[in-house]
């Protein structure tokens, strides 16, 4: 506030050096050395985690595949606010970028980046470069005579916001939102939205997951804690044992168990549970993401809730008894609460993977089990709108955050514990 | 030895065994009877069969064989959560994720008991160990004297009649234990209670305790009043296990009734009260408390058998002079004289002659 405070004396040591920086000197070699010791991992979470993040994070915003190869039209759309007509003017400049392009060989990545957009342009792109160099002006008439496409103003609105290579029309993309006619934020045609319901899918099917993994995992967990070290070992090596086994192999496992034809619906029509014809559909659907990933994600339930009752002396749930309680009571007011800091900890952590979760979904998950991550993979390898993979990702990771944040708000991410 | 189970005591051990593994047995054939409002003290080695015995009663164990009653009712299949029993443990068990007041409504809560009712048994609770003022804090915020004193006002909030306490004191500081050792001994004899007390420490079950059972090997070896304990062991371990105890090994020389003469390994004979020893020409462990030793040739009693021996160290220790010396071959003698102002200080290489009365001397088996 206001500089009220006395001017206390500095403190000095023996040899008169203020001692804050004595404190500093003698205290200097020991920071470097810590600091070597901790400089390699820092870089390397510096490049592989840091860098490709923050560069996933800026494609969501920038791409600049459309305003690096079209100049002409940038400075026209510069020159000519919205709303303004699109004449012959606005066609030479699009002749001039075709032709840059042509040079270039551009033409396929500027289409692909209107088609974002608008589909169907990136065609349009690629044929009237193709033919640029027989073309005369006017360059309406003669652009417009080789395809008529041209002509549609959606397709100018979209090269006009493409000629801002910072844009936030991934984002809108990413929540089934887009620009109208007059350059208004709008949702999506309902039968287009898919985004929206892929997120809620894999926020339900992760807290569904979450919460079978909970019910699974503590009665495991508690058995582990109260055992002799020699027998909770063994057993702890049967939790562990899917993590030593590859994710595929377990993957496919499931794949023998559950289909239709599987292991598990023979069974059921051998035990006459269910007759031939109406063999249980638990692969290639939700029911079968759900299993596997519940079993892949368990261990990540298991060990924080393990760690967490080792801690937990018998004697508490004896006080509890001895003081009257039943055993329900005991539990329920005494052991369970103890146990909080790792069913949060699991919880998040289960559910944090499985909101990221992709092989599993992929292989098991048919079209009614893939998660946002399987949309943010096919964007990455198949559509190539990685800004589009980079938006959807940066949202996850906003959802995880948030989560995260509100963790931390309602539980104190100090009383967590891993392991 | 053991007090056989009369039947009418408050709390009673019949017969009571217990094997963990069905190989072993933990308890061996226990019978002990437990008046009201008692004291008793369980005092062993670990692994003596003391906690087993607190379990079984508390109801965390089942008895293998035998009948535990208390009130005269059988309770081995009563669950703990039935049996009304308060109980401190080792570590307090106070619940971290609840205040002291809450841990105290704990008891009153589970038994259905109104808002009303409870606040004021906490109140009058938390009053009977002074601790009032802290009704609102976190165990974790309390120092271990004090949350001692939170799990013995928890342990009493119910008006239990029976209150066992395993180890309570054993994380506590000297001082502080000691001072813990009084509390508890007025809070027992204010309220009335009977309470059994669990403890390796034979200092804390000489003064609190009405009664003390010493085990070891899973049996009783001796049940009896603090000084009758500690004045009259029975065996040779009592006298070991209780205070500190010279041990002089020899054979007996003759056995006159209570009396008799002990011929030690190096050929002197001393005299000695017959313990558990049945005929002359046996083994037998002679036992002497330090204080018991003189040195002072006025201080002996008429006709006792004096013995020779050789200082070999003394130790200041304030409010006595330790004496280390060689008596008989034994170079762990020692004797203790009070550090009054006229007391003779010995010196290293010093010989000369101590004796005993013959009470003091007791010739037990030789373990």
């Amino acid at each position: 506030m206001s500089d009220t405070t006395m001017a206390s004396p500095e403190l000095t040591t023996a040899d008169g050096v203020p001692l804050k920086k004595a404190l500093v000197r003698s205290e200097a070699r020991a920071k470097r050395r810590a600091f070597l010791l901790v400089a390699p991992l820092f870089l390397f979470v510096l490049i592989t985690f840091v860098v490709p993040i923050g560069q996933m994070l800026f494609q969501s915003v920038y791409n600049d595949s459309f305003s690096a190869t079209a100049p002409a039209l940038d400075k026209w759309f510069s020159e000519h606010p919205q709303g303004a007509p699109i004449d012959e003017s606005a066609y030479a400049a699009l002749a001039s970028d075709l032709k840059t392009m042509k040079e270039n060989r551009t033409q396929g990545q500027a289409g692909t980046r209107i088609n974002y957009d608008v589909a169907g342009t990136r065609s349009l792109f690629t044929s009237t470069a193709r033919k640029i160099d027989r073309l005369e002006p006017p360059w309406k008439e003669a652009i417009l005579g080789v395809n008529e496409g041209w002509n549609d103003p959606n397709l100018w609105r979209a090269m006009r916001s493409a000629t801002h290579p910072y844009t936030i029309d991934f984002y809108l993309a990413a929540l089934d939102m887009t620009r109208d006619k007059n350059d208004n934020i709008v949702g999506v045609n309902p039968d287009r939205a898919i985004y929206g319901k892929l997120f809620w899918r894999t926020a339900v099917l992760s807290f569904i997951i979450t919460v079978l993994c909970m019910i699974l995992a503590f009665p495991i967990a508690h058995l582990l804690a109260s055992l002799p070290l020699a027998k909770s070992n063994l057993l702890m090596i049967f939790v562990l044992l899917p993590f030593w086994t590859s994710l595929l192999v377990r993957t496919t496992s499931w794949m023998v168990l559950l289909q239709q034809q599987g292991v598990l619906n023979d069974l059921l029509v051998w035990l006459g549970i269910v007759n031939n014809d109406g063999r249980l559909e638990m692969m290639y659907n939700k029911t079968g993401t759900i299993i596997a990933m519940t079993h892949i994600l368990l261990p990540f339930m298991v060990l924080p809730l393990y760690s967490v009752m080792r801690t937990i002396p018998p004697s508490y749930v004896r006080a509890a008894r001895s003081l009257g309680a039943t055993s329900w009571t005991a539990f329920r007011r005494i052991y369970l609460p103890q146990t909080l800091p790792g069913i949060g900890a699991g919880a998040l952590l289960v559910f944090i993977l499985s909101v990221g979760y992709y092989i599993t979904p992929a292989l098991v998950g048919g079209a009614d089990g893939q998660l946002i991550s399987n949309m943010i993979a096919f964007h990455m390898q198949k559509s190539l709108n990685w800004s589009l993979a980079a938006a959807l990702a940066s949202l996850l990771l906003a959802g995880v955050l948030i989560l995260y944040w509100l963790y931390d708000r309602l539980v104190g991410i100090d009383n967590m514990k891993l392991g | 030895m053991n007090n056989a189970a009369d039947g009418d005591g408050f709390v009673v051990f019949d017969r009571v065994q217990k094997s963990y593994d069905g190989e072993t047995l933990v308890v061996k054939d226990l019978n002990l009877s437990i008046g009201k409002g008692e004291f008793l003290t369980m005092l062993g080695p670990s692994g003596s069969g003391k906690t087993t015995c607190l379990m079984m009663l508390a109801g965390f164990e089942m008895a293998t064989n035998g009948e535990i009653l208390l009130d005269g009712k059988n309770i081995n299949m009563v669950p703990p959560h039935k049996r009304g029993i308060g109980m401190v443990f080792q570590n307090y068990a106070l619940f971290p994720h609840m205040t002291v007041g809450e841990n105290l409504a704990f008891p009153l809560e589970v038994r259905g008991m109104g808002k009303d009712e409870r606040e004021t048994k906490i109140k009058r609770a938390l009053d009977m160990v002074q601790m009032g003022d802290f009704i609102n804090r976190r165990p974790a915020q309390l120092s271990g004297g004090q949350q001692q004193r939170i799990a013995l006002a928890r342990a009493l909030v119910f008006d239990p009649e029976l209150v066992l306490m395993d180890e309570p004191l054993g994380a506590l500081d000297k001082q502080l234990r000691e001072h813990m050792q009084f509390e508890i001994k007025h809070l027992h004899e204010s309220l009335g209670i009977t309470v059994v007390y669990v403890t390796h420490d034979q200092g804390e079950a000489l003064t609190m305790s009405d009664r003390v059972a010493v085990f070891n090997d899973g049996r009783i070896q001796q049940l009896a009043a603090p000084d009758e304990l500690y004045e009259r062991p029975q065996n040779s371990f009592v006298a070991q296990f209780i205070g500190e105890n010279n041990k002089l090994p020899g054979t007996v020389e003759t056995l006159t009734g209570d009396t008799c003469t002990v011929r030690l390994e190096t050929g002197e004979i001393i005299d000695a009260t017959a313990v558990n020893i049945r005929e002359a020409g046996q083994e037998t462990l002679v036992s002497i408390r330090p204080e018991r030793v003189e040195f002072k040739p006025e201080m002996m009693p008429a006709g006792a058998h004096t013995i020779g021996a050789e200082v070999l160290e003394v130790i200041y220790m304030g409010d006595i002079l330790r004496t280390r010396m060689r008596v008989a071959g034994s170079d762990e003698f020692v004797m203790k004289s009070r550090n009054t102002l006229d007391q003779v200080r010995l010196k290293p290489g010093e010989r000369l002659k101590i004796g005993w009365h013959p009470q003091d001397a007791r010739a037990l088996d030789p373990m």
